[in-house]
C-alpha cells in the first residue's frame, strides 16, 4: 500500500511532531515567539489599514455631526470632572479611615491601552492576540480588562504582541467573590462554546451561602495575578452542585469577550 | 506540481493562518472560524506529491499553532495523515467533480477538528468542549466544503498559467485520412 517516499515521510513527519511537542515549555515558547514574529508585518499592516480607514471616516464626518459629538464629549467631561473631585474626597476619607484601622494602602491600577489584532484560529481555545509586546513592557500574568470588566491575564509574550487567555478558558482560573455576601469561589471554564459565550461558571461556593440572581461578581485578590476589585459579572442563577457541598453559579460576564477590541493591561 | 506552484500555496497556507486569526466576520457571525488548511491539504494530497504533503503539514501546523493556545505542532500530525491518506487513495477519488470535491473537503474539516482534539486529549490538555463544539464543527465541514471547490478553481488556474505545457509534435500517425485533400485530376465521369 505505501512506497518508499511515503515511510520515509512519515518517519520524518512524526519525528518533528514528536520533537516539538516533548520540547521543554520554555523551548517551545521561545520557537513560538520566533515563529509568531512572522506574522507581525501583517498585523501591523491590518492596524495601520484600519486606522486609515477611521481616519478617512472622521475626515468625511459632515460638520454638524462633529460638532455635537463636541458638545457632548465636553459635557461628559464636565460631569467626569464633578465626579473625579467627589472621588478624590472620598479616596481622601479611605486613606484617612484605612490609617486608622492600620489597613495596607491600595494602590490605584496602573494601565496600559493596547487593541487586539486578532484571535486564536482555533474554535476550542478563548485567546486574543494584542499590539503590545515585551517592548512594551509586558510580562506574563498582567491581568486584562476592558472598562466594564475583567478580560483575562497575559499568558505568552512576544516582542511586539502578546497572547491574552480570556476568563472562561480552562487555564484562566480566577479568584472571585460575591460582593454583596462576601462568599469566596473560582471562575471555571465556560461550559458552553457558542450559546452564550458571556456565560461562565462560578464554582466551590459554599452550599449555604444565599446569593441571589443579579448579585455583582467581583475578584477576590487572592492570589498572586489578579487584584482585588475587578468586576468580573453578575450571577444568573446558582445550583447545588452533585455532591451537595458546595454550589454552583452562573456568571454573566460585564466584558464582551467575543467582540474586544480595545482592552487595558494592568501593568505591575 | 511545479516548485512555483509548491511555494505559492505555502504562501497560501501563511496567508490562510493570518486571515484566520485577524478577520473575525464569520466567528462574529456564526461563532465559528473555519480551517482553511485542510482544505489546502485536500488540494495538493490530490495533486502533488507526498513531499507537498508533508511540507504543507509541517509548515501549515507549525503556522497554525504559533498564533493559537494550542501547544506547538499539534496540527502538524492530523494534517500530514490526512493528506496521506487521500494520496494513497487519489485513484479512487473524482477529482474534477465539484460534489466529489464538496464531499472531501467537507469530511476532512470534520475529521481534522476530531483529531486535534483527540490528540490534545492524549497530551493531556483541556480544550473548551460543550455541546456548542458540535455547532462549530457544523460550521467548519460545511465551511470547508463549500470553500474547496473555489480551491480547486484557483489552484488550477494558477497551474495552468505559470506551468509551461509543450504542444505535442507533429508526427505522421495525427493526419486525419477524411480530412486529406486529394490534389491532382478529379475522376471524369
Amino acid at each position: 500500500m505505501y512506497k518508499k517516499p511515503q515511510y520515509i515521510a512519515i518517519g520524518l513527519v512524526v519525528a518533528l511532531a514528536v520533537i516539538l511537542l516533548s520540547l521543554p515549555a520554555q523551548s517551545r515558547a521561545q520557537l513560538n515567539r520566533w515563529i509568531s514574529t512572522l506574522f507581525v508585518v501583517g498585523f501591523e499592516a491590518s492596524e495601520t489599514t484600519e486606522s486609515l480607514a477611521d481616519r478617512t471616516r472622521a475626515a468625511v464626518t459632515p460638520r454638524k455631526v462633529l460638532t455635537k459629538q463636541i458638545e457632548d464629549l465636553q459635557e461628559e467631561i464636565q460631569r467626569l470632572r464633578l465626579q473625579n473631585k467627589q472621588l478624590e474626597s472620598v479616596t481622601r476619607e479611605n486613606t484617612q479611615l484605612r490609617d486608622l484601622l492600620a489597613w495596607k494602602k491600595q494602590t490605584p491600577w496602573n494601565v496600559k491601552s493596547a487593541q487586539v489584532v486578532g484571535r486564536d484560529p482555533a474554535n476550542w481555545h478563548r485567546m486574543v492576540l494584542i499590539n503590545l509586546g515585551v517592548q512594551h513592557g509586558m510580562i506574563e500574568n498582567m491581568p486584562v480588562m476592558t472598562n466594564n470588566g475583567l478580560v483575562g491575564r497575559i499568558s505568552a509574550v512576544g516582542e511586539t504582541q502578546s497572547q491574552v487567555l480570556l476568563i472562561g478558558d480552562p487555564n484562566c482560573q480566577v479568584g472571585a467573590l460575591v460582593e454583596s455576601t462576601g462568599e469566596s469561589g473560582i471562575i471555571g471554564p465556560a461550559t458552553s462554546t457558542t450559546s452564550d459565550p458571556k456565560l461562565i461558571n462560578l464554582l466551590h461556593i459554599a452550599a449555604d451561602s444565599k446569593i441571589e440572581p443579579g448579585d455583582r461578581v467581583i475578584t477576590s485578590g487572592l492570589g498572586t495575578i489578579f487584584p482585588k476589585g475587578i468586576p468580573i459579572g453578575s450571577i444568573v442563577h446558582a445550583r447545588t452542585e452533585a455532591s451537595g457541598l458546595t454550589l454552583k453559579a452562573r456568571v454573566r460576564l460585564f466584558a464582551n469577550v467575543n467582540r474586544l477590541e480595545n482592552i487595558w493591561v494592568l501593568m505591575k | 506540481m511545479s516548485r512555483i506552484n509548491l511555494i505559492v500555496i505555502l504562501m497560501v497556507a501563511f496567508l490562510c493562518v493570518y486571515a484566520q486569526t485577524a478577520f473575525q466576520g464569520l466567528r462574529n457571525a456564526l461563532n465559528a472560524q473555519i480551517d482553511l488548511l485542510p482544505v489546502l491539504m485536500v488540494y495538493v494530497a490530490l495533486s502533488a506529491d507526498i513531499i507537498a504533503v508533508a511540507l504543507l503539514a509541517v509548515i501549515g501546523g507549525v503556522l497554525f499553532d504559533s498564533l493559537s493556545a494550542n501547544p506547538l505542532g499539534i496540527s502538524i500530525l492530523p494534517l500530514f495523515f490526512i493528506g496521506l491518506f487521500l494520496q494513497i487513495r487519489h485513484d479512487l477519488i473524482l477529482r474534477e467533480m465539484t460534489y466529489a470535491q464538496f464531499v472531501v473537503g467537507c469530511c476532512v474539516c470534520t475529521a481534522m477538528p476530531v483529531m486535534t482534539l483527540a490528540l490534545m486529549w492524549i497530551l493531556g490538555e483541556r480544550p473548551i468542549i460543550g455541546l456548542g463544539s458540535l455547532w462549530q464543527w457544523f460550521v467548519m465541514a460545511l465551511g470547508g466544503g463549500l470553500v474547496t471547490p473555489l480551491f480547486f478553481r484557483l489552484f488550477d488556474r494558477l497551474e495552468n498559467a505559470l506551468t509551461y505545457s509543450a504542444r505535442p509534435a507533429y508526427n505522421e500517425s495525427m493526419a486525419r485520412q477524411d480530412r486529406e485533400i486529394k490534389r491532382g485530376r478529379s475522376r471524369s465521369y
